[in-house]
Formats: C-alpha cells, sequence, structure tokens
C-alpha cells in the first residue's frame, strides 16, 4: 500500500514533466507553421519610458529607435549627419537660421500626416516648460540646447513641407544634435490623446509601430506596411528583458532569442568559439580615463601628471579585462570621432622614465594618495575595482602608495562633482559624435566648477578654452577639426587625465542573423536586419 | 473566534506603523538620492536643485513621512520618480506574477516535502530516509541563484525540456485579466499557452521551492517520529487499523500543527527568496521591482512594496493561527 502511493507519486511527477516538455515542443512547431519573420532581442534591463524626448537610457533608446526617426540622422556606421525626415537644410551666412525641408508622404503610425506642423508641435513641447504637453524632465534638450527654453529662439512653419529653425546664438554641433534619439517627432495627435501616458504608448514614423509593453518581460513592435522608406525585413521586433547575464546567453544559444547585448567578459570567448553565434563589435564612441585632480597636490604638477601617464600599463589593462574588446586610448576622443589626432604619441609603459620624473618634480621617493574606484560597472569600465587595484600595482611600482576608495554611485559621481578626490576613475561615452561633446565636456574650465564638475580632472587652460570655444562657433567642419586636433595636443601635454582605453562594446547574435551594423552610439535601427531562416 | 479575529486585525495597525517607519528611515538613510540617479552623469545643479525640490526631497524627513502616512491612508501610494507610474498601478502587475511563483513553489515544495517526510520518518534510518535528509540539507544550504543557474543548464540547454526564462513564449500573448498566466491563459481558452505558462513554471518555482520543500521534508520527518511513539499510536495499530488509516489519518493529523507553522513562515520568507529567482529566470515579478526601485532610490516604490508585503506577511501569519484551531480543536482563542 504505502509502495504504491510513492510510485503513484512518482508517476504523477514524471507526467507532469512529460506534459510541459510537449507543451515547449508543440510551441516550438506552431511558429515553424505561421511563418511568420520576428526578430527577438534580449536585453538586460527593461525600458523606463517610451517617449524618445523623455528617456535617457540605453535600453529604451534601443527600443524607440524602431519606432521613431529625426529630422536628420547618423550614418548606418559612423556619426556623420545624412537625411531622416528632412531631405535637405540649408543654414544662413551667420549660421542662426537653419531651414529644413521635410520629407513628403510620410505618416505616422496612427495615420495622421507628418508635416512642418508637426515638427513644431514637438519643437514647442520639449522647449517649452509651461507647453501644455511638456510632462517630464526632457534632460537631453536641456543638455544639448542650453536648458529651457535654451538656445532655439523659433521654430517657424514656412510651409506644409518646410521648417525653420532660429537660433538665439550660432551652435556648431547643432545638426549632430538633431540626429539624437531624443529629437524624434511624435505624433502630435497621439501626445494630445495620451497626455501624461504617452511614454507607454509611442506612436512615430518609423518602419516598426508599437503593439505592447509587458513590464519586465517584453516589448512587441509590428512592421509598419505604410513605412515611407519600404517595408522591413520582420513582421515583427520583440525586446526581451533578461537580466542575468548568464541566463541571456543561455537563451540566445538554445535559439530563443536571435541577439544579446552585455555580455560577460568571460563568455566572449565561448560565444566566438560556438558555430551558431557570432561576436558584433560595436565601433567604440566612449573613453575610460584616470583623472588627476590638479588642483591638489602633487597634481598641480605636471610632471607629476606625466610620471604617471608613464607609470600605468594600459595594454595589460586591455588584455586583463576587456578580453581584448578594447584599445589603449592616447586621446579623451575615441578614433571614431572626425577630429581624432592621430599624429600625438602616447606616453609608452616606461617605470623608469616615471621615477625620474618624479624625482624631477621632487618626489624621488614617491608620496602617498587616493585613487577613488567606481563601485558600477560601465561599458568603458567593466571591472573597476579589478582595474583600480592593477593600476595600483602599477603605481606602486615607481613609488606611489595609492589607498583605494570607492562610495555608491551616486555618492561617488556626487563627490567627485565637488573635488573631494585626488586620483579618479571614470569614463564618457559620446551623445551626439561630436568632438565637443568630449572635449567641451570633460576638459574645458567652464565644467570645472565645484559642486557641477564634469571636467573631473579640474583642469585649466586658457588656450584648450579658446580653441573649444571657436570650434563651437564654427561651422565648417574642416576647420573645427583643426581646432580639436590643436587642443588635443595641449591636452597630451598638460596631461590631466591618463586616458586608459576606448572599448568596443560586443553584440552577440545567431549566425543567421543579417546586415547588422552596431552603431557607435550604443543602438541602431533593425530596418536593414535580416535573418535567414 | 471572531472575536480574535478582530482582535488581531487591529493589531495590524501599530505593526503596519512600525514597518513603515523601519522602511522609512531605512531608505532615507542609506546614502545616494534618486536625483543622482535621474538626471545621471550630466546634470547641472541647478536643475538638480529643482528636481529635489519638485520632488518634494528637501522637505525635512518626518513631514515627508507624515505625507506618506497621509496618502497611505487615502489608498494611494504615490508615483514611481523614475517611471512616474503609480506605484499602486505598478505593483498590480509585478504582484501577480510573483504570487503565482510563490504559490507553485509552495505547492511543490508542499507536497514533496510532507511526502518524502512522512516516508522518511515511516522508514527511518532506511536509504530513502538518509538519502531524502542529505538531499533536504542540500537543498536548505543550496544559494538560490546558483541551484537556479544549475537548473536552467540541465533542463533548458542540456536536456532542452523545459524554457529557461520569461513567464511565456514569445509566440502568445494573452490578454491580461489576473495577471496570473496560468488563470489568463484558461479565460482566453488557449489550450497551448496555458501549457507554456505552466512549462515556464516550472524551473523557477522548483528553485524557489527547494528550500521551503527541504524544511518541509525535516520538519514533517521529526515531527512524525515523535507522534510515531505515542501510545494513541500504538492502541490505533492494536485496534487492527490499516497501517496507511494510521499514518495518515491518526498521525499526521497530529504532525501537522509545527508543519502549518513552518509552512506559513516559509510562505512569508519566499517572497525574499523571490528576488534572486526573477533575476536569475527573468521573471517580471515584485522581488526584481523593489530590487531595482532600491538600486534606483525610488522612495515611493520601496516604501509602498515594502508595506503591502509586510501586511501580506502578516495576514498570512494570522492564516496560520487560524489554521491551528481548526488541525487542533484542543487550541482556543480568548
Amino acid at each position: 500500500m504505502r509502495k504504491i502511493k510513492v510510485v503513484s507519486f512518482l508517476v504523477l511527477l514524471a507526467f507532469v514533466f512529460t506534459l510541459t516538455a510537449c507543451g515547449g515542443n508543440t510551441a516550438k512547431n506552431e511558429t515553424k507553421e505561421t511563418k511568420e519573420k520576428v526578430f527577438v532581442f534580449a536585453k538586460s534591463g527593461d525600458p523606463v519610458g517610451l517617449d524618445p524626448a523623455n528617456v535617457t537610457d540605453g535600453e529604451s533608446i534601443y527600443v524607440t529607435q524602431q519606432i521613431f526617426e529625426t529630422l536628420v540622422k547618423y550614418k548606418d556606421d559612423n556619426t556623420e549627419v545624412v537625411p531622416g525626415l528632412a531631405e535637405s537644410w540649408e543654414t544662413s551666412k551667420d549660421g542662426l537660421t537653419w531651414t529644413f525641408h521635410l520629407r513628403k508622404g510620410v505618416k505616422f503610425h496612427d495615420g495622421t500626416p507628418f508635416n512642418a506642423e508637426a515638427v513644431k508641435f514637438n519643437f514647442d513641447r520639449w522647449m517649452n516648460k509651461n507647453n501644455p504637453y511638456h510632462h517630464g524632465e526632457f534632460e537631453y534638450y536641456g543638455y544639448m540646447f542650453g536648458g529651457y527654453p535654451g538656445v532655439i529662439k523659433e521654430v517657424k512653419v514656412v510651409d506644409e513641407y518646410t521648417v525653420q529653425i532660429t537660433l538665439k546664438t550660432p551652435l556648431a554641433p547643432f545638426l549632430s544634435n538633431l540626429a539624437m534619439p531624443s529629437f524624434a517627432i511624435s505624433s502630435p495627435e497621439a501626445i494630445k490623446k495620451y497626455g501624461q501616458d504617452y511614454f507607454k504608448h509611442p506612436v512615430g514614423t518609423g518602419p516598426f509601430k508599437f503593439v505592447e509593453w509587458k513590464k519586465d518581460d517584453r516589448v512587441v513592435l509590428e512592421r509598419f506596411d505604410e513605412y515611407w522608406g519600404g517595408k522591413a525585413n520582420f513582421a515583427k521586433v520583440i525586446f526581451r528583458t533578461i537580466p542575468d547575464n548568464s541566463a541571456r546567453l543561455m537563451e540566445l544559444k538554445s535559439g530563443n532569442v536571435d541577439a544579446i547585448t552585455d555580455i560577460n567578459p568571460d563568455d566572449v570567448e565561448a560565444v566566438k568559439n560556438d558555430p551558431n553565434l557570432q561576436l558584433l563589435l560595436r565601433p567604440s564612441m566612449n573613453v575610460g580615463y584616470l583623472a588627476m585632480n590638479t588642483e591638489k597636490k602633487p597634481f598641480d604638477n605636471v610632471k607629476v601628471r606625466q610620471a604617471i601617464n608613464y607609470a600605468i600599463n594600459k595594454k595589460a589593462l586591455v588584455d586583463a579585462f576587456y578580453g581584448g574588446l578594447a584599445k589603449p586610448a592616447k586621446n579623451p576622443l575615441p578614433p571614431s570621432l572626425w577630429g581624432y589626432n592621430d599624429e600625438i604619441q602616447d606616453y609608452e609603459y616606461d617605470p623608469a622614465k616615471a621615477k625620474a620624473l618624479l624625482a624631477e618634480a621632487g618626489y624621488p621617493n614617491g608620496f602617498t594618495t587616493t585613487l577613488w574606484a567606481m563601485p558600477v560597472a560601465r561599458p568603458y569600465m567593466p571591472q573597476p575595482k579589478q582595474i583600480a587595484e592593477a593600476i595600483q600595482k602599477d603605481l606602486e611600482a615607481v613609488g606611489i602608495k595609492a589607498k583605494i576608495v570607492t562610495y555608491d554611485w551616486a555618492t561617488y559621481l556626487k563627490k567627485g562633482e565637488n573635488g573631494e578626490h585626488d586620483l579618479y576613475l571614470l569614463g564618457w561615452t559620446g551623445d551626439n559624435g561630436d568632438p565637443d561633446n568630449f572635449l567641451y565636456v570633460l576638459l574645458d574650465k567652464d565644467n570645472a566648477k565645484k559642486g557641477s564638475a564634469s571636467n573631473v580632472a579640474f583642469y585649466k587652460n586658457d588656450k584648450v578654452h579658446e580653441l573649444l570655444i571657436k570650434a563651437q562657433q564654427e561651422s565648417d567642419q574642416t576647420k573645427r577639426a583643426e581646432y580639436y586636433k590643436e587642443a588635443q595636443v595641449i591636452i597630451h601635454n598638460d596631461a590631466p587625465w591618463v586616458p586608459l582605453v576606448h572599448s568596443t562594446p560586443p553584440v552577440a547574435a545567431r549566425k543567421s542573423v543579417k546586415n547588422w551594423i552596431p552603431h557607435p552610439t550604443g543602438s541602431e535601427c533593425f530596418f536593414k536586419v535580416d535573418k535567414e531562416e | 473566534m471572531a472575536n480574535y479575529i478582530v482582535r488581531r486585525l487591529l493589531q495590524l495597525i501599530p505593526v503596519l506603523f512600525g514597518i513603515t517607519f523601519l522602511s522609512f528611515m531605512l531608505i532615507h538613510f542609506i546614502p545616494g538620492d534618486p536625483v543622482t540617479v535621474i538626471l545621471g552623469e550630466h546634470a547641472s545643479p541647478e536643475r538638480a536643485a529643482e528636481l529635489r525640490e519638485q520632488l518634494g526631497l528637501n522637505d525635512p524627513l518626518y513631514k515627508q513621512y507624515l505625507k506618506f502616512l497621509n496618502n497611505l491612508l487615502h489608498g494611494d501610494l504615490g508615483r514611481s520618480i523614475i517611471t512616474h507610474e503609480k506605484v499602486l498601478k505598478e505593483l498590480a502587475t509585478f504582484f501577480p506574477a510573483t504570487v503565482e511563483l510563490t504559490l507553485a513553489a509552495m505547492f511543490i515544495a508542499t507536497i514533496i516535502g510532507i511526502a518524502a517526510g512522512i516516508v522518511a520518518a515511516v522508514k527511518q534510518y532506511s536509504w530513502f530516509d538518509n538519502l531524502s535528509m542529505i538531499g533536504a540539507l542540500t537543498g536548505v544550504s543550496m544559494p538560490i541563484f546558483w541551484l537556479g543557474l544549475m537548473l536552467i543548464y540541465l533542463f533548458a540547454q542540456v536536456l532542452g525540456w523545459l524554457p529557461p526564462s520569461a513567464r511565456l513564449s514569445i509566440e502568445y500573448s494573452v490578454p491580461t485579466v489576473t495577471n496570473l498566466y496560468l488563470i489568463d491563459t484558461l479565460l482566453a481558452g488557449n489550450w497551448a499557452a496555458f501549457k507554456d505558462a505552466l512549462a515556464h513554471l516550472i524551473l523557477p518555482a522548483l528553485a524557489l521551492g527547494t528550500i521551503p520543500m527541504s524544511i518541509i521534508a525535516r520538519m514533517t520527518r521529526s515531527s512524525m517520529l515523535e507522534v510515531l511513539r505515542q501510545d494513541y499510536i500504538r492502541t490505533a495499530r492494536a485496534k487492527g487499523l490499516g497501517e496507511a488509516t494510521v499514518i495518515l489519518k491518526h498521525a499526521l493529523k497530529n504532525a501537522f500543527l509545527p508543519v502549518v507553522t513552518v509552512i506559513g513562515l516559509q510562505f512569508g520568507y519566499l517572497l525574499g527568496g523571490a528576488v534572486m529567482t526573477e533575476t536569475v529566470f527573468s521573471w517580471p515579478g515584485v522581488g526584481r521591482y523593489i530590487y531595482q526601485a532600491i538600486m534606483a532610490r525610488d522612495f515611493p516604490v520601496v516604501q509602498g512594496s515594502i508595506t503591502i508585503i509586510a501586511l501580506i506577511f502578516v495576514l498570512i501569519n494570522l492564516i496560520v493561527d487560524i489554521l491551528y484551531t481548526v488541525i487542533d480543536p484542543r487550541i482556543r482563542y480568548q
């Protein structure tokens, strides 16, 4: 009797397992029958919102990139600006008036027409805090156009397909800024209809339209058949949220998803060796750096800063902590940006030279200092703690004793802005592919104000400042590039940083995925991507 | 009895008050603030100050707390700082996922745990007893995230029997009614989707259920052993009752009391274990939701969720206490 009970229980258990195993199989057969091409992309986080003007995180932007389009956009593989919803544009001599000629016959997913009024509606919403549809923070608008209402004086409808934007002062990166996903054009009707909840009901002009968002699970998009640019290859694009790095990779291996981001550095080899998978490297638009607080002793001494540049073995860092998926940096700018000065000779790894320089600077026996390490992994610094420890060893070899300091992320950033640190690890990912977005933000004296510094080396050089401002006001890109190249030479000699690496974040996909070109900005539209069944 | 329940419900008020106070203090004393999280690496101090004011973070702590209490009394848990969505609404989407997972885990844990415990006790020192108690010991000491990954590796990757993550395969979409997928799929009359949802539930439920399963098995075993030595069991056997009746009816009923306590407690703890499980299995539940909220210093979310969870924890305890009287009529509440 007892035995029978145990046995029957085990049988029941086995039954449940077989039942569900069968369930899985039938599910797969059904998809093959329907023959819809679906692209499933897994990311580590859920979008915060889907109103492109109001989000700043990569997870959200990845989704909005498929639904929305901007007036101008970046080329498929670099940050050069090409036509988007605007077919052409011209600017006045003084650089203050920009006229955009819009593409005709473009529709929003809700069927309303895209025109000059729609563009004006979007700009008015972003710029004006009192606009009835200004729900949210619109952070990127503030950053890129100088707050609210900012540098844009007026947006005028000239005729149905012509729009004129007037600036208060010239802004050289204007076009590059407009190509950012944040300045995508939403359907005015949808914004009016959904009000506060527009972030859950995005309506744009892109190749895919929004269908469903199950929080922390999936976002489903569907091909927009009336897209002006033709038909996308996929009937559906599905974004799945899989927070655990290993689980995400397993889903890719088992074929349940087509592509994933955020791969553990340790798993890169496994992806490379898997015959069913491919590893795509995203061109770098970032820099990881060690900033030296030039306002504090002994880092006010340029020889000390140069010595530290000689003391750190960047090549070893790249090999040890990036799985080879990064390049040692010699400039604050990543090489994928125009204006990059390739003629600069990096300080080579030379501990003897570092010691000699320290002695010259009056520190023959080195000194004691603090080395600040970020508490969180970033694309440009996947293992900050370990990197800090490696740097600590390099410094010790030349006599500098550095104690590693860390705080939670928010406090870390705050204290950095206040200039409380000595040596400080941080990095930057570009927003718009303009050198100004790196050099001015990170190394201009304007941004070295205690309490709000983004120039955490507190580096102040008037000549650099002059060049960066001149470049900001110049509209000829060749001239701008010259200014930036000159600025990089001065920065190199003054050595406020040790530029460490430019990482090239990997994306893994099934071998069947075709035509995918990872973009330096961190996300791309899947319009041209295809998949062989 | 009714009196007792009313009194217990009234006792909830100071308990919840204490919990909201403690959690409020705790989250506000962790360094870092949501403004930095929202504005990121770019923020200007003017903008940060403005936002801080807007979020009411400049008010003294006691004022913020009183405001929270006041809203709570009106059934309002506030809006998430990050997503601007109502906390109650977000909880309503995430909670069912966790409830479904927890119930499934508890179901597995109870059935297998009690069955194993009974058999182990009846067959004390047999190979089954030894094996299941070693298993129980291993189960208790196993980190959930590790167990979860191993389960995924074995059943999803090597054997390919069960899906490794999420609640439903992407080919299925069912209208949301209760947000309990097993029920929603049935309501939609989609049998294939139901089986798919069930398949998705097994691995995470197993991972989450392992610890309570082990604890329940050990508790059942020791409780059964004690009861089996009692005189009335000998009497029952002497009366000529069948072994199954003796064990399942006479022994189990009396051995059940401590087991129910443990089940009740474990049920509460599962809400904590859910954080790990939900992360490993990409289960969109409340555990992950709170974890993310803590990382983002999303005060209203953390505050609101803790309050609700505490409420549930306390209610489960109340139910357990009531069950006592049902199981053992000797227990009376004055």
